[in-house]
């Protein structure tokens, strides 16, 4: 589980200066929906998953959505999201760990519904977040060589790309109220709900859980580091540089 | 007065450890539970294999007087194989999630085990003596010609070499739908509890066809499901009262006196949530792992991702001692997420009824005065309740030497790191110390990392 230390944070910084912090938090906690949707969507096909850890992480994508709903950030992801969307988006988000009384010097709660401007500058300061996924202030050491990347998707991601895509096709319904719009893709008839909610999904095949071997599975707590999203988080920063 | 200060005061050193050396670990042999009998002779351990290991103690060598008794294994056997679920279309794992002892009551050994759906009661016999001297048979089995017998003679018992036997004798299946995490033996020893992730049913140990549910949390539509059962534990001396924790860090203390099914609890214990810390992640840091009685039945301790909390039966509002174990992941966890750390079950255990300890008790209210509990890096902590100290050790080969008094550790969150401490960032997250037990009368402990069990005993004088 060591993280790499990225170089040259400080001239990242000023390169993003201009760039409005606002994105940050959302970002952020657009990643740990992804992250949580992929987690729910992992599933051995061998042995039943934790029933525990299913709920719990549903849960989470609730209060997720929940909040996002009371931000009016909801719809603002619906045009955002690409094709490219799912995989790629997932930057670090240690800044979700933070107690609200962590987060900001100025006592800005971020709490529900709002969030605070100073994210950033909070973040350098907090040198001990080695551990995160990357951070978002991270720039492509290399633009041209990254957007060339980002034309080539990596192809064992094809596969999984297809069902993830389908969970986010719910995600962009106008009114996606709850969990369960994410298994409307999938065919219940054979499977009763006990079956849903642990976890069971009949359009994921074992090919896409191979691909995805740098996410944790259910059951194997001896995992991983992340290079693959290391790169997808490059990708991701190419894109806010390139949209702004 | 050796401990009377409680974990401080023991100065805990290497014994033995158990299990392969090599760095690669077979799944088979990662450890999933620890257990030590109700004298502390025996030791039990369950497998990600199916297998159950019994290690005995020695008997204590009157010369040797500065060393307790080295466990060694004394039985090992299968206990569940993996089994296909043909109408899920799913493996049952055979994994062995619990195991409880029976006290004794004869010169056999009971234990209850338990994999994801099925719970088997074990009898451990030994077989030290065997009948020589048949009249139709000859020693090696073959029957003799009846006409070659001229003589009568008793068949008499003759030692042999030390036998040990397990046999299932009950085997209580069919049950349950979920995943069971516990099972908790009743101070009647005649019933016990099983509680899966929705259900928890009550057994009579002798009736296999039957059990009864006292619990069911499963909603009508499961699209509504949003908590779940995760231990549960009967009272140590009252046998209508049990308990059941949730992953909503909740705990539910239920009397089986007032209905049949125990859907209303007689208390609920819960710790209003700090909104200073609040996060996406509280509520799964908040997710209960493990529950336990004291010994006298007076508190009982619960496990949550970050830390252990000691509850008062009386006082359902808050518990009455709260104790960090690694409180320096709290800024970590998107990352404990992300790698599904953050939903490893951490067990807990109090210190067992020492003879010492149950003198200073007389001026105490309990003789649960001790905590342990696991965290990462091989780490194990200790919390002493009276004199509010703590420690933290580390289960390593590298303290192999026994007598050799174990160094404490320290963990730097954060700033410089002083010499001999380690960073957060150093922590190796694939150690973790999910079981551990502490014999029920002595100052030895049992601690399972991944594939190995140590025992550590403090140093006597």
């Amino acid at each position: 589980l060591k993280r790499k230390c990225f170089d040259g944070e400080e001239d990242i910084e000023g390169t993003l200066a201009g760039i409005k912090a606002i994105p940050s938090y959302n970002l952020q906690r657009q990643s740990l929906l992804d992250m949580s949707l992929v987690k729910l969507q992992l599933c051995h096909m061998l042995v039943e998953p934790n029933l525990c850890r299913s709920v719990l992480i549903a849960n989470t994508v609730r209060q997720i959505q929940e909040e996002m709903t009371q931000d009016g950030t909801w719809q603002m992801i619906n045009t955002q999201s690409t094709g490219q969307a799912s995989l790629d988006r997932l930057v670090s988000t240690d800044i979700l760990c933070r107690s609200s009384r962590d987060q900001v010097e100025g006592k800005h709660v971020p709490g529900y519904g709002t969030f605070n401007k100073d994210f950033e500058s909070d973040q350098a300061q907090d040198s001990s977040e080695t551990m995160s996924t990357a951070s978002s202030v991270q720039a492509p050491r290399n633009l041209q060589s990254n957007m060339w990347e980002m034309e080539n998707p990596q192809e064992n991601k094809g596969n999984f790309q297809k069902s993830l895509d389908q969970i986010f096709e719910t995600l962009e319904n106008k009114s996606p109220n709850s969990v369960e719009d994410l298994f409307s893709e999938v065919d219940n008839s054979y499977y009763d709900l006990d079956t849903m909610l642990t976890g069971m999904m009949s359009n994921t095949k074992m090919g896409h859980c191979d691909s995805l071997e740098t996410f944790s599975s259910p059951t194997n707590t001896a995992s991983n580091s992340n290079c693959k999203s290391d790169l997808n988080d490059l990708d991701h920063i190419v894109e806010i540089l390139v949209e702004s | 007065f050796l401990g009377a200060g409680g974990g401080n005061d023991i100065q805990w050193c290497f014994s033995q450890v158990k299990g392969a050396v090599d760095d690669d670990v077979a799944e088979a042999d990662i450890i999933s539970t620890v257990e030590f009998n109700h004298s502390g002779e025996l030791l039990a351990t369950g497998d990600k294999g199916g297998r159950v290991v019994i290690f005995q103690q020695e008997q204590e060598n009157k010369t040797q007087s500065h060393s307790r008794g080295e466990y060694n294994v004394y039985s090992t056997f299968q206990s569940h194989e993996p089994e296909f679920d043909y109408l899920k279309s799913l493996e049952i794992e055979e994994k062995i999630n619990k195991i409880r002892w029976l006290p004794q009551k004869n010169a056999a050994q009971f234990l209850l085990s338990t994999n994801d759906k099925t719970i088997k009661l074990w009898k451990i016999s030994e077989r030290d003596k065997r009948p020589e001297g048949y009249n139709l048979k000859e020693e090696d089995g073959r029957y003799r010609d009846p006409t070659t017998v001229t003589t009568l003679r008793v068949p008499v018992f003759r030692p042999m070499d030390l036998m040990v036997e397990a046999s299932p004798r009950r085997i209580f299946a069919n049950a349950h739908t979920y995943h069971i995490n516990s099972i908790s033996i009743n101070s009647d020893y005649e019933t016990y509890l099983s509680a899966d992730d929705l259900r928890i049913n009550l057994w009579h140990l002798e009736i296999t066809d039957r059990s009864f549910n006292i619990v069911d949390i499963k909603p009508a539509n499961m699209e509504e499901l949003t908590e779940v059962i995760t231990a549960a534990e009967f009272h140590p001396n009252s046998c209508s009262t049990f308990v059941y924790s949730s992953s909503k860090g909740t705990i539910r203390l239920c009397d089986m006196r007032a209905s049949a099914l125990c859907d209303r609890h007689s208390k609920l214990f819960e710790e209003p949530e700090d909104p200073s810390n609040r996060s996406f992640f509280s509520e799964i840091i908040s997710s209960i792992s493990d529950v336990k009685f004291s010994h006298s039945g007076r508190y009982m301790m619960t496990r949550d991702y970050l830390s252990v909390k000691i509850w008062d039966l009386n006082m359902e509002n808050r518990p009455v001692e709260t104790y960090q174990v690694h409180e320096y992941l709290r800024s970590k966890l998107c990352s404990l997420y992300e790698n599904d750390c953050i939903f490893d079950k951490f067990e807990c255990c109090w210190n067992g009824s020492d003879r010492q300890v149950e003198f200073f008790s007389l001026c105490t209210s309990d003789l649960s005065t001790i905590v342990m509990t696991g965290s990462y890096n091989n780490f194990f902590r200790m919390f002493d309740r009276n004199t509010k100290r703590d420690i933290t050790l580390e289960a390593s080969r590298e303290n192999n030497k026994p007598r050799t008094v174990l160094k404490p550790r320290k963990v730097c969150a954060s700033g410089k790191r002083k010499k001999d401490e380690i960073s957060v960032d150093s922590l190796d997250f694939n150690k973790k110390i999910l079981h551990t037990a502490w014999h029920p009368k002595e100052n030895i402990i049992a601690v399972a990392t991944t594939n190995n069990l140590y025992i550590f005993q403090d140093k006597m004088n």
